[in-house]
């Protein structure tokens, strides 16, 4: 049994354009983290409205939650790159829509965490904030947030990966991130072996990267003792 | 019947959906069936098998989970053939998702494998059982409570990942609304069709997970 490529192997053309991979993974991360950011925005002010709010917002936010968590991501994408200007009569550029998409796809996944991180915030210390007097916005946003934040720091870091994994999917819209500047690559030049053997390790590295150097970071924030 | 433009086309086009849904559905299921065949044994693996087993299996999962879905996708797709191994887009992106999803399953296997207690599997070994009669008799069934709610999840990510398929030409629901679109330009009725349609698949299925999940919450170690 021989197993053999029919080609010989040929790196030249992936050095040549190597730029489009290099600025594509940049493009990637600033993707996943204008998702996160914006996510983070979305997904803490619904959590906090659900705390809050009456039965009919938390059916509203939860009709959000499940609708956006069952449908496939790539459905989103069109629909917010093809679909929504074709009846709204306006335009915007494809990595404004990708990254409107990410976030709605980020906020929904993150209004669970940021709940469940306001559930596990000890009774105690938001007591101690009635008892010195604060008043209940002020124990929002100095008790309650500073401590959910560090509770969900790994939850964050997770999301964070796991979307810029998703990036991947803007290649769809042409969006030249690092898949895209990968597929540009082997439809020009046909060194599709070459150029996944450079692009699959740019994936891995950045985003075990990004997994140990987070969870460094999550060590510095934890919480000891709750 | 005069029906509006929007719900014309919906209606329509569903016969022609009908067809994209049911493939669909059967690469979702044969992915589900080889990746719980493959993800359970890869989990025993993982958590009872000597270095030389679990190791490769800890690198194929983390190497395979790291990648974005699209990206392993287009990998096999594309690199297969460059090999010589001649393979259809229908094998080629089934056993792409085939592979994502037994490096998930198999996660989800060793975390629930290894939530029980370790003194199951040594009272297993004091009676004399044997390797394969512990794991189906003690420390699989015990297993399972923790692992379907967790694997349900998983076959949600696939069929939601199946719709990837679609861009290497198989016309599942999702190339199959991009047609129809093609033909009508009506983009906002058909992937509002479309998501409902996947919408009602997945949200059963985490339904059943959720119960699932609540049935066996009385489970405390």
């Amino acid at each position: 049994m021989s197993l053999r490529l029919h080609y010989h192997l040929n790196f030249n053309f992936v050095w040549k354009y190597f730029d489009r991979l290099s600025w594509g993974l940049l493009l990637s991360l600033e993707l996943a983290a204008a998702g996160i950011l914006i996510g983070i925005a979305i997904g803490l002010s619904l959590a906090l409205l659900a705390n809050s709010g009456g039965r009919a917002v938390r059916a509203v936010i939860a009709a959000y939650v499940e609708f956006i968590r069952n449908v496939p991501l790539l459905l989103l994408v069109y629909l917010v790159f093809y679909g929504v200007p074709s009846i709204g009569g306006f335009a915007y550029d494809a990595p404004t829509s990708f990254i409107i998409t990410l976030a709605v796809y980020a906020g929904a996944y993150l209004v669970e965490v940021f709940r469940a991180g306001l559930d596990a915030i000890p009774k105690g210390l938001i007591d101690a904030g009635k008892a010195i007097g604060l008043t209940p916005w002020q124990r929002v946003v100095y008790v309650k947030l500073p401590t959910m934040l560090r509770i969900v720091l790994p939850s964050l870091s997770n999301a964070f990966i796991s979307l810029f994994k998703d990036t991947a999917l803007a290649s769809v819209i042409a969006v030249p991130e690092l898949q895209y500047g990968a597929s540009w690559i082997y439809t020009n030049t046909f060194r599709i072996v070459e150029v996944y053997a450079v692009v699959t390790p740019m994936y891995l590295v950045t985003g075990y990267g990004l997994l140990f150097g987070l969870r460094l970071l999550e060590r510095r924030f934890a919480i000891r003792r709750l | 019947m005069t029906l509006p433009p929007e719900l014309n086309v919906m209606v329509k086009s569903l016969p022609f959906l009908w067809q994209g849904l049911l493939v669909t559905l059967q690469v979702s299921a044969t992915v589900v069936v080889v990746a719980l065949v493959l993800g359970v044994t890869l989990g025993v693996g993982l958590t009872y098998g000597p270095r030389w087993i679990a190791w490769p299996i800890r690198l194929f999962s983390d190497i395979i989970r790291g990648l974005p879905l699209l990206v392993l996708i287009f990998f096999v797709y594309y690199a297969l053939p460059a090999t010589g191994w001649s393979i259809n887009n229908f094998w080629a992106a089934l056993s792409a998702l085939a592979l994502f999803e037994t490096a998930h399953v198999s996660e989800v296997a060793r975390g629930a494998i290894q939530s029980i207690h370790p003194g199951q599997n040594e009272a297993g070994k004091a009676i004399g059982l044997t390797f394969v009669q512990r794991m189906l008799y003690v420390v699989l069934p015990q297993a399972l409570r923790r692992f379907l709610p967790p694997w349900i999840n998983t076959v949600v990510d696939t069929v939601k990942g199946s719709a990837l398929v679609s861009l290497v030409g198989i016309v599942d629901l999702m190339l199959a609304i991009q047609q129809v679109i093609g033909r009508t330009f009506q983009p906002m009725p058909m992937y509002v069709l479309g998501a409902i349609m996947y919408f009602l698949i997945n949200y059963t299925l985490s339904l059943a997970s959720r119960r699932l999940e609540a049935r066996f919450a009385y489970i405390r170690e």
